[in-house]
């Protein structure tokens, strides 16, 4: 036994980690500088970085905002000795982008339809606001069309009306005449009333009290609010009608399934300019003889259409999610077929479906802009007007770059909210 | 004792068509089936009554007139004076080919930047997801006639090609010429080629009588030509990667009873290249450069703008979508996989080959797929940069000179659906195959 042994009888000093593992190095060797690869590579991308802000910044921040015509704002750029943007153009036509050639003086309209938007649209988006406000989101479907269109405040009244009527003959008729019955009476009635009774009785409240706005034709509407306006509309009818489509495809029922699963494959089958050229051309044929109804409201009923089979389909996805559990916890619950969807499985099944459905949106308002392939002035149809204009003759990136930038903001404010309210639904634990 | 008797026999009523839950599923049924068959009814007996007062009654003879417009990019031949249905399915084949060609540079470069953007590297990682953020947020038909304005504005025109000190030059040693009037690429010739076989060839026509010089009959021949060469290097290149195949297998089986895996590689890389080799040589193979001739270039394949700015931009968006399905097919395969792959003692490149990628294919392929779908869709917003494509032939200027909305739009939509049909069969043959089998 030798007596080589050494036992250490007090602990060492805390030392500090390395310097080259701490701070800004450490920060840097770790995620930039691992291995010579990555070296490279950062030291390429940088490169790139570096290349593409020194030819961006400066054409970006190009003081043109003033410049009145194209002329005056080569001169401006001439003087700074560098290529700069023509930012003058956005200035003098940004009004048109927003509204197209809605008239001026009632700008306020759309902006004040815009704003009802968003309180209408809150207590939808958070939970927290007072559930009252939701009488005003039931509403507003009713008044953002007049506001837009304008004319006589009698016929949403009298389009909203038929809603009243459905859901009084609902409650009214169950105890009298059944549940099953009281339910097509609710269907049946308002179709009624909507199709002979509204307009006549809209007419004749028109000529007893005329309330009435400036009347707007379609063919003025244009720009951002256009896009808005479809995107809207459709993003909103295409929920519910992909709710029942869903419901439809997954339903026991063979002829319902059939027809269900027949629309959605062939609405998702083709592409959405093939539909638009239906509303443009042949909508009006399929109509009865004499119907010629707005441009605008056939685009909307085809995106819908389009929308609501994506929906359909991403909310299937979200059926499936469900563990077959759920469904037969509800039916030894007792709850009939609607009550178990409204209850159990549609929560259930729209909160796994929420980043699928926020897409869609985003798909149906990126989608807005092939209106202008058939002559409607969305930003992207304006541009080709605004193209053609001559004082601002060859301004191209400018245009093309503020449209996409607008674009960029609304759908990437669309994707951050639905990954809000996914951690916000979020009752899993982890 | 008392006698058993049936139960008494329910009396059908008409009621229980309504509260009998085993009969009301079929009332609900009719009910709709009903509903659909009147709107359907009401809404053709529309059309046709519509299309009476028009005095252009369904009719699809148009197709067989004289198209009478000019499309300069193009797969087959193709002139003013062929039919509407020539058209049409020249603009088919349009569609196929930037579909295809966008598919697969979509694939390429949104499977990079998927593995990029979960690289260790930070900066590679931030600027893949900005790339990523702002081609998905940005609407598709924005991209495309915004790549065809950078291809109009700063590529040069043909004249800058030209003089001593030409302001611009072409490349990979003068056989690529980027200009704004479209990119010119080598095209393949063969001097001693075989000729065309043309399909479907219509013997009466004077355009396939063969000439008396026993030449070979003229392009017009045929409702398109193939390239007797191009099948010939095609059959030689499948045969020949099918005996590297069958190498392949025999080396596999050897190392299944031995342990050892003999060396083929040169085995299997000689019966694919040597007799594609011949076969180029025996057909006399060489390459034909563009060249600038008068104010244009000559020779070569022309890609014009169009089909490149389509081509471009369908890619990077479509890239951008993928990006994220490998993205999350990636992430899709929990650690535990990959450690105890490693604890098997599997190398890292194994480990993805035969571990990661397996797996995470079957969650990555269906949406990949439907992306492919959407590209081939997307691929109709070719009229707005006046690529010529189906929706661009049939349902553009065919429909406007005509004025057979209804037919022309039918049938593209038709063509579009059997299309998307095909893909999506495809790839549910492909789900059943790769499905993982559960209770």
């Amino acid at each position: 036994m030798s007596d080589t042994h050494f036992v250490r009888n007090q602990m060492v000093e805390e030392q500090d980690p390395p310097a080259a593992t701490t701070g800004v190095a450490g920060w840097l060797r770790e995620n930039l500088f691992s291995s010579v690869s990555n070296s490279i590579l950062t030291l390429l991308s940088l490169a790139f970085v570096y290349w593409l802000l020194a030819q961006a910044l400066p054409w970006i921040v190009s003081p043109t905002w003033h410049a009145e015509s194209l002329t005056e704002c080569r001169e401006i750029i001439a003087e700074l000795g560098y290529g700069g943007a023509c930012w003058g153009i956005i200035r003098e036509r940004w009004l048109q982008f927003m509204f197209g050639f809605y008239p001026a003086e009632l700008y306020w309209r759309v902006v004040l339809d815009f704003l009802l938007l968003a309180v209408a649209l809150a207590p939808v988006l958070f939970t927290n606001l007072p559930r009252k406000m939701l009488y005003f989101s039931a509403i507003y479907p009713f008044l953002m069309p007049w506001l837009l269109w304008g004319g006589t405040i009698w016929n949403p009244i009298v389009v909203a009306l038929g809603f009243v009527i459905g859901f009084y003959a609902q409650r009214l008729l169950k105890p009298s005449i059944g549940e099953l019955a009281a339910t097509i009476a609710a269907f049946v009635l308002p179709i009624i009333w909507w199709l002979f009774v509204a307009g006549p009785v809209a007419d004749a409240l028109a000529s007893v009290l005329p309330l009435s706005i400036q009347a707007v034709e379609s063919r003025n509407f244009g720009g951002y609010m256009l896009s808005i306006t479809i995107g809207v509309v459709a993003i909103a009818l295409s929920l519910p009608i992909g709710i029942l489509l869903a419901l439809g495809r997954q339903s026991d029922l063979l002829i319902v399934r059939s027809l269900s699963v027949g629309f959605i494959e062939f609405i998702r089958g083709v592409p959405l300019i093939t539909l638009l050229f239906v509303a443009s051309t042949l909508l009006n044929i399929f109509m009865p003889p004499g119907t010629d109804f707005d441009i605008i409201l056939r685009v909307i009923i085809m995106v819908t259409l389009f929308a609501s089979a994506y929906m359909a389909e991403v909310i299937r996805g979200g059926l499936a999610a469900l563990p077959r559990g759920q469904y037969e916890a509800a039916d030894a619950l007792g709850l009939d077929f609607w009550m178990a969807q409204r209850l159990i499985i549609m929560p259930q099944a729209l909160k796994i479906s929420i980043p699928g459905i926020v897409s869609t949106f985003i798909g149906v308002f990126k989608d807005t802009t092939l209106v202008s392939i058939i002559g409607l002035l969305d930003p992207l149809g304006l541009s080709r007007a605004i193209l053609a204009d001559s004082a601002w003759n060859g301004i191209v990136w400018e245009i093309y770059g503020f449209i996409a930038v607008m674009f960029f903001i609304f759908c990437f404010s669309m994707s951050r909210y639905s990954m809000y309210l996914e951690r916000k639904l979020q009752t899993g634990h982890r | 004792m008392s006698t058993m008797t049936d139960p008494p026999k329910e009396s059908f009523k008409l009621g229980m068509l309504i509260y009998d839950t085993r009969y009301r599923s079929i009332t609900i049924q009719i009910v709709a089936l009903i509903g659909f068959l009147i709107l359907a009814g009401w809404l053709i007996n529309n059309t046709v009554h519509n299309l009476a007062v028009l005095g252009k009654p369904i009719d699809f003879g148009f197709l067989n007139d004289p198209a009478g417009y000019d499309i300069n990019q193009r797969l087959i031949d193709y002139n003013s004076q062929n039919s509407h249905w020539r058209a049409a399915f020249v603009g088919l084949l349009n569609t196929l080919l930037v579909a295809l060609l966008g598919c697969i540079t979509a694939t390429i470069v949104g499977v990079v930047v998927g593995v990029l953007r979960l690289s260790n590297n930070w900066l590679i990682a931030r600027l893949m997801t900005i790339y990523v953020e702002i081609f998905r947020n940005v609407p598709v038909l924005l991209w495309i006639v915004f790549t065809m304005a950078i291809l109009i504005e700063t590529l040069p025109a043909p004249r800058d090609f030209r003089g001593e000190n030409p302001e611009a030059s072409m490349m990979l040693f003068d056989s690529v010429a980027l200009t704004n009037r479209g990119v010119y690429i080598p095209e393949p010739l063969f001097s001693r080629g075989l000729g065309d076989l043309p399909i479907l060839p219509d013997r009466a026509s004077d355009a396939c009588a063969v000439p008396e010089d026993g030449g070979p009959v003229s392009d017009a021949c045929g409702v398109f030509q193939v390239s007797l060469d191009m099948l010939l290097i095609l059959a030689v290149l499948g045969a020949g990667l099918y005996v590297s195949g069958l190498i392949r297998k025999r080396a596999d089986r050897i190392q299944n009873e031995t342990g050892d895996r003999p060396t083929t590689w040169h085995y299997r890389l000689g019966v694919v290249a040597i007799p594609l080799l011949i076969v180029l040589v025996l057909l006399g193979f060489h390459v034909g450069l563009p060249a600038l001739k008068g104010f244009n270039f000559q020779g070569g394949i022309h890609l014009r703008n169009s089909l490149i700015a389509l081509w471009l931009a369908l890619s990077l968006y479509t890239a951008a979508f993928i990006a994220e399905i490998v993205r999350a097919g990636i992430l899709a395969i929990s650690k535990g996989q990959t450690e105890a792959a490693a604890a098997l003692g599997l190398r890292p490149n194994r480990i993805m080959s035969m571990v990661i990628l397996p797996q995470a294919l079957r969650v990555i392929i269906p949406p990949l797929i439907s992306q492919y779908l959407n590209l081939t869709k997307n691929s109709s917003l070719a009229i707005a940069v006046g690529y010529m494509d189906l929706t661009g032939t049939l349902m553009g200027i065919t429909l406007n000179q005509t004025g057979r909305e209804l037919e022309t739009v039918l049938m593209g939509m038709l063509v579009y659906l059997s299309i998307s049909l095909s893909i999506s069969a495809a790839m549910n043959l492909y789900n059943q195959r790769v499905k993982l089998v559960e209770r």
